[in-house]
Formats: structure tokens, sequence, C-alpha cells
């Protein structure tokens, strides 16, 4: 209607007064020109709105050109046309009407309009509706995202009129769900909007929420009775959501009632009173405590020098005579209660997905203890030897990895090939050192502990002296990037997803390597008891020698794994060291299903921390490590504990 | 003779295995007495449990004149209470001296306070000196504990037990790896404290047990077997049949 | 038998005539008081040294002789400066605000302190308003008894939950560590009231104290020097006696000792808690010669370069734990500062900078492998050899 009503302004306003046809493109233009010329995000509404609103299927053509810079003005007689350039550096400009070529000029006889970015973008909503209906399937996406991301009430009678010719079903979803939430803040009609909201209610959508917020908007209002409008609650002064200080200045800043005299105005009033040392006969240097101070200005106040204090009497009584209301923007009561269900309806669904959200996260992070910690499992759970270098292997593997990416630049071949290089590097690593150190310090588990820290050190400077101390990138391939999207709540990471199975893996590959292979059979049996089973013609040396390689070289993968999400520095090793051993005491000393259960636990727990005090991770760590140390009062041998008379020395 | 340590219903398991079955078991004060079995007879869990070192998960451990429970007391309290336990190998301080030994062993306050204010009076190293002469050890008392012989860190180990004045004293293999006139010295000892106290002796030797010539318990399975004079008790057939093999 | 205790251990008598020695010539040398051979700096240096000595000492007695290989001392080391600082910064703020207010017009009133105080000192963490901890934070006499008594209790609640559960061997040194990791995540919180990362800092400067920082630096000095005197003292008496061989009895065979009867945890308990006391005197000492304090001080390595030293040095012997306290530290700084020659070998130049601590590192592994008795067994060797040869 309103449209109908500009167009026809238009028709009467053509200044040669060609009345008898519909207008051209042209005579738009030419009635806007002065408005296009000096164009402004300000002024260029109009001008804009009265070209869309002629409803020439031309006018697409017209605003693509001028907001692509695309359109020009003929000097001699201010025409518009659009133009392109020849090679001898003239111009040919076309006719928006038919597109035809009208004439070829110089560059000097005409002059290129550059709209500025408001403008443009003003040009751009402009343009949605044309998009909305456009043949090509891209165009009507973005039109689409260009209407989420800025709607206004003036897109939804197109977005409307665009569903019933839309052949594409999932475009299409989208225009519907998109004119539902249209719907519900811009539709005048209160049913309908009732109706969209109840439609959608509980959905768990962002743009949903985000819809329904400001419907649900207020303003809070001063007034001495209950005031006109759509009242969301009366807000009670001394609550949470209203303390007195504020409600106070509410109650100023609404005209009803003196302003306070802060101590800051009281001080500045003193001061400029001050009479040969004193002030309204105090003198200066008694006024160190603030009741002095109030009785001066009091005196003040009596001689007429200063406007009254407002006490604390003065404002519990101006509150008293007043009442504090939230007033919905939204005039309709049936659209706010509406909204307020249906948010509420959401809110419950949104946390059950962020239950649910939580619950993956904690099983990520516990993916990644575990990860962490099942080289360890091996070198300290099954053989008992303490090594503090564990988290220094971790960042050897993830350093591999790195350097392999420097040669292989295609990320999935260089993540396969690492794997094994990693593996390949730690185990050797870890070979050496249960050679030259380890094998000389058996059953002196405090002097492991310490020659394995020195060791620590040493390839951590090492680390630092090799690859600097600034953060090293290893980066997944690019089908290990982006989420798996459950729904607008609910998501997991594709990498964590990939850690999850990689520590399955591990878990399969201890279970498979220590109960059906040659080497765990060995390995067992020469931790139970060496001397046995070095009669049986099982060499010790040999055992625990492979055995520490396999528990570095898995350490050297976890590694690899965790560079890929965390950064790969000289000190990341120190970030696990003290959460794998904690993984792997909580769980219980020597079993593998212990550790899978210390990883669980110590994972959820921190998540559930996390969940609690959102704000604060650090926080998090040390209530996990209170939490452990109390942990072990009740379990001292850990979550799985062997039992027995050999577990009591 | 009154009752000292009277343990009775007790039983222990290790994740299903039944190390103590039901085991009733009296020492009267002043009672020397042997207990033997075969390997796997809970001899050494049955000192465990009077110790405090495992809970029994039934049954009732009843101490002295006021029949106090022994359950649930902590392994030191169980030794100030006058239980006092020598192991099967010998576990001395090796780095110390074995007046240093002694003196740690001498029965005296044991709270930490007191202990860092004493200083040995000289009837405490007149206890020592008369100790050192009961185990023949009085000219090695300056000696480092580890410099010792396996039979010497035997008495020295006996004889800190002998300092702590335990009324219950319980002796696990003192015999192990001793030369025979070794043997008969740990005899002589161990029947001279049995005079004062009660003296349990776990052991496997025979021969030894016969030389203490007292009383005997033979345990199998976890649970008493026989009870009575080593003749008795080699008479008997359910003894023969564990020993010999059915 | 009723000699007395220094007489009965020379080498008691030995270090407490050395350190005086030492102290005397450092006074000697320095610019405060003497002949301006040292710089305050290097003063400073070694009255720090001093205090990480006698940390040192505590955790000999806990590790060396109760045999409880604690990763976690740096915690009461770092929360006895915490406490110090706290009265430091509070006192220091407190004359520089009253001096900046009482410029004004109008005499400045408490409440006008306190917030001004507030400001100062908790403007980098965004706040202006003082934590409950900081309650007692005007009181010297107050803040020097948490000095004590917060470690103190620390190590009580801590040792009693961790020895009371029969924790031991590593599994009770990587709960330690986990203590002091705990500790410094939590105090890296800006809500922990104690400042976040920025930490306490410019403790340098004696509240009141208008003396330059070269004869501020002595008096620490004197007092690290008199600290470490009386804590070999308290220590190598604690040892001694009877208490040092039931605690050296724990130490290689703790069951053997609780069925003499002796409650190993109350024993344990003690020792950790005294070695906490000492530790939090000895941060005490060490913070204002170093001037700041911040959360990264109490990180796991810490206390981890502090078994090291004493390792190093030799456990099991208080003067091996001064020895290699000393020297690894010393020796440390003079690398890290840059002032170690830097090998040009060609192809390579071996930047001691980078270098030190692979060979740290590594000299550590070895004295583990090869010298489990540390720097001290070569003076118990020279020192036995003396006295054959003067048989």
């Amino acid at each position: 209607m309103k449209s109908l009503l500009l167009a026809m302004c238009l028709v009467l306003s053509l200044p040669n007064g060609a009345l008898a046809q519909s207008p051209t493109v042209q005579d738009l233009l030419q009635s806007q020109r002065a408005l296009i010329e000096k164009s402004s995000r300000r002024t260029i509404g109009p001008a804009i709105d009265a070209l869309v609103a002629s409803g020439l299927p031309q006018m697409q053509n017209v605003l693509e050109a001028w907001q692509a810079k695309g359109m020009w003005q003929r000097k001699g007689d201010g025409f518009f046309f659009a133009a392109r350039k020849n090679d001898d550096g003239t111009f040919i400009l076309q006719d928006f009407e038919d597109g035809a070529d009208v004439a070829t000029v110089s560059s000097a006889e005409i002059k290129q309009l550059k709209p500025n970015s408001g403008v443009r973008a003003m040009i751009a909503t402009a343009l949605v509706r044309f998009q909305l209906t456009d043949t090509d399937i891209t165009k009507r996406a973005d039109a689409l995202d260009s209407i989420s991301r800025d709607p206004e009430a003036a897109l939804l009678a197109p977005l409307r009129a665009s569903i019933e010719g839309e052949t594409d079903p999932d475009i299409l979803a989208r225009k519907v769900r998109l004119e539902r939430l249209m719907t519900m803040a811009y539709d005048t009609d209160v049913p309908s909007r009732v109706a969209a909201i109840n439609d959608m209610s509980g959905d768990l959508g962002v743009d949903f929420r985000a819809t329904l917020n400001p419907i649900l908007s207020t303003s809070r209002v001063v007034s001495p009775t209950a005031p006109d409008g759509n009242i969301a609650r009366e807000v009670i002064v001394g609550s949470d959501a209203l303390t007195h200080s504020a409600a106070y200045a509410l109650l100023v800043a609404a005209g009803g009632a003196p302003v306070e005299i802060t101590a800051d105005a009281r001080d500045t009033t003193l001061e400029a009173h001050i009479d040969g040392g004193r002030i309204a006969g105090f003198p200066v240097a008694q006024l160190s405590s603030e009741a002095v101070r109030d009785q001066a200005y009091d005196a003040l106040v009596t001689r007429g020098l200063a406007p009254p204090r407002v006490t604390q009497t003065d404002i519990d009584a101006s509150l008293a005579s007043y009442r504090f209301f939230d007033v919905y923007d939204d005039p309709s009561p049936a659209v706010t209660s509406a909204a307020e269900a249906a948010l509420a309806a959401s809110e419950t669904r949104v946390a059950f997905g962020q239950a649910a959200d939580l619950g993956l996260d904690a099983l990520s992070l516990a993916s990644i203890y575990f990860l962490a910690a099942i080289g360890l499992a091996i070198t300290f759970g099954v053989m008992g030897v303490i090594n503090m270098a564990h988290g220094e292997f971790i960042m050897m593997g993830a350093y591999t990895g790195f350097v392999v990416q420097q040669y292989v630049p295609n990320h999935t071949a260089s993540i396969l090939l690492a794997v094994p290089l990693a593996f390949a590097v730690t185990f050797g690593a870890g070979v050496t050192l249960e050679r030259l150190v380890v094998r000389r310090l058996y059953h002196r588990p405090l002097e492991t502990l310490l020659a394995t820290f020195g060791v620590s050190i040493a390839l951590q400077q090492l680390a630092k002296n090799i690859f600097g101390t600034q953060a090293r990138p290893l980066t997944s391939p690019s089908w290990l990037d982006g989420a798996w999207v459950i729904n607008d709540v609910v998501a997991i990471s594709y990498i964590r997803i990939a850690i999850f199975i990689l520590a399955l893996l591990f878990l399969a590959l201890f279970l498979f390597i220590m109960k059906r292979t040659r080497l765990g059979l060995e390995t067992r049996a020469v931790t139970q008891n060496p001397r046995m089973a070095a009669s049986m013609g099982i060499n010790p040396d040999r055992v625990n020698m492979l055995t520490f390689g396999l528990g570095s070289g898995i350490a050297g993968i976890a590694g690899v794994a965790i560079g890929l999400f965390a950064k790969v520095t000289s000190e990341m090793g120190s970030d696990y060291i003290v959460q794998s051993f904690m993984t792997v005491v909580v769980g219980g000393v020597g079993n593998i299903w212990g550790t899978l259960a210390g990883a669980a636990m110590i994972g959820g727990f921190q998540k559930g921390v996390e969940w609690l005090n959102p704000s604060n991770t650090l926080a998090a760590q040390t209530y996990m490590i209170i939490f452990i140390i109390i942990f072990i009062q009740f379990r001292p041998r850990g979550i799985i504990a062997l039992k027995g008379r050999a577990a009591g020395d | 003779m009154s009752t000292l340590l009277e343990v009775s219903g007790v039983t222990v398991s290790f994740d299903g295995f039944r190390a103590i079955n039901n085991l009733s078991f009296q020492i009267a004060k002043a009672e020397l007495r042997a207990v033997i079995g075969p390997n796997g007879a809970g001899k050494t869990t049955f000192m465990d449990i009077v110790t405090g070192k495992t809970r029994p998960d039934t049954g009732q451990i009843l101490w002295g004149d006021k029949s106090v429970s022994l359950i649930g007391m902590s392994e030191a309290r169980i030794a100030q209470a006058g239980i006092g336990r020598k192991f099967q190998k010998p576990t001395v301080f090796e780095e110390q001296t074995v007046q240093e030994n002694l003196l740690m062993a001498l029965r005296k306050d044991r709270g930490p306070l007191a202990v860092l204010f004493f200083r040995p009076s000289r009837a405490d190293l007149d206890r020592i000196a008369e100790l050192a002469a009961q185990i023949g050890l009085t000219d090695t008392l300056p000696r480092v504990s580890g410099e010792l012989s396996h039979g010497q860190k035997q008495w020295l180990e006996i004889g800190m037990l002998l300092a702590q004045e335990p009324q219950l004293l319980l002796v696990d293999e003192p015999a192990a790896g001793m030369t025979p006139a070794e043997r008969e010295k740990t005899t002589a000892i161990l029947v001279e404290a049995a005079k004062t106290r009660a003296v349990v002796v776990v052991e496997h030797d025979m021969e030894f047990v016969r030389r203490l010539n007292c009383k005997v318990t033979v345990l199998h399975e976890g649970a008493v077997l026989a009870e009575g004079s080593l003749d008795h008790v080699t008479k008997n057939q359910d003894v023969i049949d564990v020993y010999l093999g059915r | 038998m009723n000699r007395s205790f220094v007489v009965r251990n020379p080498s008691v008598l030995i270090f407490l005539v050395l350190l005086s020695l030492f102290t005397l010539v450092v006074t000697i040398l320095s610019e405060g008081f003497g002949v301006g051979l040292l710089s305050t700096s290097f003063v400073k240096v070694l009255g720090k040294t001093l205090c990480l000595c006698l940390i040192a000492i505590a955790m000999d007695l806990i590790w060396g002789y109760a045999g409880i290989l604690s990763l976690g001392h740096f915690a009461f080391f770092g929360l006895g400066g915490y406490m110090i600082g706290m009265w430091l910064m509070y006192e220091r703020t407190r004359q520089i605000v009253e001096n900046a207010l009482s410029e004004g017009v109008l005499p400045p009133t408490p409440e006008e302190i306190s917030t001004g105080i507030g400001n100062q000192i908790f403007g980098v963490v965004g706040s202006s308003d003082f934590p409950l901890i900081w309650a007692f934070a005007d009181s010297l006499v107050l803040q020097l008894a948490f000095v004590v008594l917060v470690p103190g209790l620390l190590a009580l609640v801590f040792g009693w939950l961790a020895f009371r559960s029969r924790v031991t061997g590593v599994y009770l040194s990587i709960l330690t560590q986990a203590m002091t990791l705990g500790l410094s995540l939590y105090l890296f919180q800006n809500a922990s009231g104690l400042r976040g990362n920025n930490g306490l800092s410019g403790l340098q400067n004696l509240p009141g104290v208008t003396a330059p920082q070269s004869v501020v630096s002595l008096w620490f000095f004197w007092a690290s020097a008199l600290a470490l005197g009386l804590g070999y003292l308290l220590v190598a008496w604690v040892v001694s006696g009877k208490f040092g061989s039931v605690i050296r009895g724990i130490r290689d065979n703790e069951a053997r000792v609780r069925f003499l009867g002796y409650s190993v945890e109350t024993y344990k308990l003690a020792v950790f808690t005294l070695t906490a006391c000492i530790s939090g005197i000895a941060g005490a000492l060490y913070y204002p010669q170093a001037g700041i304090i911040n959360p990264a001080e109490v990180a796991p390595i810490a206390s981890i370069y502090l078994a090291v030293w004493v390792a190093i040095g030799g456990r099991g012997r208080l003067y091996g734990a001064v020895i290699g306290t000393a020297f690894v530290s010393l020796v440390s700084s003079w690398f890290t500062g840059g002032q170690a020659p830097d090998i040009d070998l060609g192809f390579y130049a071996i930047k001691w900078v980078d270098w030190w601590l692979v060979l740290l590192g590594l000299s550590f592994v070895l004295v583990t492998l090869y010298a489990p008795g540390g720097i001290s067994s070569f003076v118990d060797k020279l020192a036995g050899k003396t006295m054959e040869a003067d048989r």
C-alpha cells in the first residue's frame, strides 16, 4: 500500500510531464538525480526506496551496477548509464532500459558514481528482494544470509512472496524458517506472531533465541502507580535485580528526587568554603574523618551555603513513594507471554544440550589425559619405573610431527608419516634412556625419578635451543577441520573425535600387546619375578628395554596427537606430566582399566568444575588436585586396586 | 594361668582366597608356643592380623586382662600395648649402631616430643649393656649394625624385642640360616624370655621346635589342625597327611 | 655422655665458624659497610643463596633423614614470601598513599586512605576492595607469625591427609608436586586476592626505612646468615638424638619402626610441618631481597630444583645440602647471567645461557648414577683420609 502511494507520487513528480506512458528507468533515475549524485548514507534511503518501488525488473541491474561502481553519469545531460571501457580509453554507454549501446564517449565526458560503503550496504539490502527470486541459487542463498544478518520489517513481504515459487528444498526450508522468525518480530498481526512463536517453541536454534530476546526487551519505569503498557514485572527495591542505590539513581534520573551529595561533591564544596583555615567554624585540620566532614557540611547547609545532604531517611522516604516496573517494549501481552514461554522451553532444552555438550567435552579431555598417560601406564604402571622425562617424549613426538611437516607439505601424508616416525624417534630415545640410566637404578624409584628429571631438564632446554621458544604449529589435515554439529548447542570438533578414536585404538593395542603377545607375557613375567623369569630363559634386560621403549614410543605418538590441537612448545611436556601421573595413580597403578577410569574421572571432574565456574579454568585444576588428594584418602590404591597380600607391602 | 591373647573365629580373605579360615587361638601369660605348618598355612598372615598389619574380615582378637579388642588399632598402638614382632628376615636399622638400635627399642615414651628431648640416662645405658650381654653383643655396641653377621642381626633383633619389654613376643623363623651353635644360643634366649612373658615362635624346622620343648599348634589352610606337645601332634594322622601328602 | 651437643658434632661447630667468617668477609667487602668490592646486587645474590641453603637444610631433613622426597617445599617457601610480602606492600603503599593524600586541602580520612591503598595494590587486577586474607596485612607481628603458621598449617593438613592414607615413596612425591602445582595455579587467578600473576612487588623497599639499598641488603644478608645458622643448629640437634634415630629408621624401614611402637605418621607429620615452617622463614627472608614474588615461584619446577641441589650436595648430611645449594645456585647464576665465556667451536658457538641447563641436567644424571653421595661424599673421603693420617 505504502509502496503504491510512493510510486504514484513519483509519477506525479516527473519533470518532463510524460504522463501518458509509464516512466522509464532513466526517468526514475533522473527523478532522484540530486540524491544519487550526492549520495550519502543518511540521505540516500528515499531514492533507493523509490527505485525499488517502481517494480521495474531492470532495477536489479541498475542497483547491481551502482553497487559495483559500474554506473556512470553523462556530464552533458546528467543521464545515467552503464558503461564499458574500450581499448583506446573511450567508453561505450549502455542504456539501462534495454541494455542497448547508446554512444561512445571519451572519459572526460562522463563521471563514475562511487557510492561509499554505507550506501553500498543499503543498495545491497534493497537488492535482496530481487535476489530472493533470482534464478541463480547462490544469489538466493546470499540473499537469505543477508536478511538473517540484518533483518528488517520491509523485507518480510518480499520474503513471503518468494516462498511460493521456490524450487530448491534447502532454500525453501530456510525461507520458511526465516519467514516464521520475521513474522514473530515484524508482523503487525498479533495472532500470527503468537502462532509463529508457538510453532517454534522449544527450538534450539541460536537464531530463534536471538529473535525472541529483542521481543522480550524491557525498559525500567519509575512510577508511583502501575504504568500503562505491557508490564513484565514489578521490581522490588533491594532485590538482586535492583539495589537501593541503583533504584535511587533511577529515581533521580526520572526527576523524582534530588541528587545525592557524594563524598567527592561534599569535599569539593567544603574546599570551596575554606575561610582562614576554617570551614564553617571547623578547623581544616580536624576534618580527618567522614563524620566531622559531614558535620562541617551540615553547618554550611544551615548557613545556606550548600544544598542539603540527602540522608538515608530521605532516600528511604523517596523510594517508599515510588514503585519500579519492567515494561516490555513490545506492546502486546499475548506476544510477550508466548515468547516468554517459548524461550523457557528453549532454554530447558538448551540446558540438556549443554549437559550433553559438556559430556562430550569431558570425554575428549579424558581421551587426551588417557593418551598422555598410556605410555606411563606401561613404564610406571607395569614396570614401576618413574620416568619424569615422559612429558619430554610427548614433546619429542610433537616436534617430530612439526619437522615432518616442513618436508612433506601434504598434511594427510605428513601426519601418516609422522606417527610411525614419532614412534621410532621416541622408541629410540626410550631405549637409550633405559640402557644408560634407568637400568642402573631399578628398585631405587626415587633416584630414578631424580635422574630422569635431569634428563627432562636437558631435553627441554635442548628443544628450546633447536626450535626456539615460540610455539610451532602442527597443522591437522583439512579433513579433520570443522566439527560434527548435532545442533546449535551440541557440537564436537572432528579432531577431538579423532583423538577419542586414537585413545580407543591405543587401549586396544595395549591390551593386545600385554595379553596376546610374547613381549607382553615376558614383560609381566619380568615385572613379577625377574629372577624366575631369567631362569626360564627370558632375558630381563632385553624385555625391560623393549617395554620401556614401547611406553616411550606410545608417548611419542600421543605427542603428535596432542600437537594437533595444542601448540608445540619445548614446555608442553611439563603441562602433561603431573596430570599423567595423577591419572595413573588415581586409576590404580598396574591396571590399564584403572588408567582409563582415572582419565575419565579427572577429565569429567575438571569439566564439571569448569561448568560450575566457567570463567576460571585455573581454579578447576586447583580443585581437581584437592579432590585427588582427598580421593586418595578413600582409595589409596586408586579406583581399580590390586588386592592381596602382595599389595599390602 | 590367665589368658593373654585370645583370637576367636577370625577369617581373612584376599581376592576370594581364604588365607585364614575361622581361626581360634589362645595363649597364656608366660607361655612358650611353637606354631608350625606347611607353606601357605597362614602363619605369617596370622602374625599380620595380631600385629594390626592386616585387618580381619570377621572374628575377635582380645588382649590382656581387660580383654581389649585389637581390631582397628594401629600397628604402633598394638606394639605399645605390649606385642613385639620379629620378622623372618632380620630387619635392624643397618645404618645405625647397635646401641642406637637398642635405644630406639627401649621401653620409653614413644611420643615425638618426648623422643625429641630424650637423652639416655645412666639407667638406660645400664639396661642396654645388660641386654647386649644377654644377646652376646656387648663388644659390638658402637658398631654400625649393617656390619654384623646374619646371626648377630637376628640376635640384635631379638634384643630389640626384649628391650621393648613386650608381654607377647611373636617370632617368625628365628633359626633360618643359622649355624647349629647359633641355633642353640637362640633357643636359650627364647626359652629364657618365655619365663616372664608369652612367646610365639613360628618355625619350619622340627628339630628347632623339638628343642624349644613346648606346646605346638599346627596350622593348615588357615585353621588350627592340631594342638599339643610335639610328640602328640606328630602322631596325629591329619598332621601326618598334611606334611607327608595324602 | 653429657658433653654439649656442639662438641659431640664438630661439623656443626665448623659450619657455624665458617658461616660467621663468610658473613664477616662479605660485610667487609660490601658497599654498605666495607670497602665496596662486592656490589649491592651481588650481596643480594649471596643473601638469597643463604636463604636457599636454609630451605635446602629443611629439604635435607625431610628427604635425606626422613626419606620423604617432597617435591613441594617451594610452596611453603613461596607462602612465607607472600605473607611477609603482604605486610611490606601494604605498609609501603599506605605511606605513599598517606603522603599523597596529605598534599590535598582536607586532611585524609581513614576511608580515603583505605580506598587509596586498595586502588594502588589491586588496581592491576581490576579491583579496589581488600580481600579477606589481607585483614591483618597492617600488622607486622601477625604477618610474621603467618610466615610460620600458614606454611605450617598447609603442611599439617596436607601431611595429615597424605600420611594418614599411607601414601609413600614416589606416590607421595607426585602428590606433593600436585600440591605445589595446585597452589601456583590458585595464585595465578586474580580472584586469589594476591594479585594473580602480577604477584607482589617492590618488596625490597622497607617501609619507613630511608637507608640505601646497599645497607638494607646487608641487613637482610645478616638476617639470612643468622637464620641459616640457627636453622642448621636446630636441624642438627633434631637429627642428632633418638628423634634422628627414629626418622632415619622410618626412612630405612617404615614398617619396622611401626612395630617398635612408634606412630610413624605422627613423626612424618611433625618433620613435614617443621620443615615447612623453616621453608616459610627462608622464603620470608628471600623475597624481600629478590624484590618480587609471583605464582611462578611456586611452580613444581622450583621444588624439583631444590631436590637437585640437595642431591648434588649429598643428602643425609646437612653441610652437603648447603654445599650443593650454594654451589649449584651460584654456578647457575654465573652461567645464566652471561658471565661465563662462550665456547666457539668454529662451526657452532656454545652459548652458556642456552646450554647451561643441558649441562646441569646431564651432570645431575651423572651424579645420581655415579656419585649418589653427592659433592659432600668427596668431603667425607677427604676428612676420612686426614683422620687416618692423624692416627
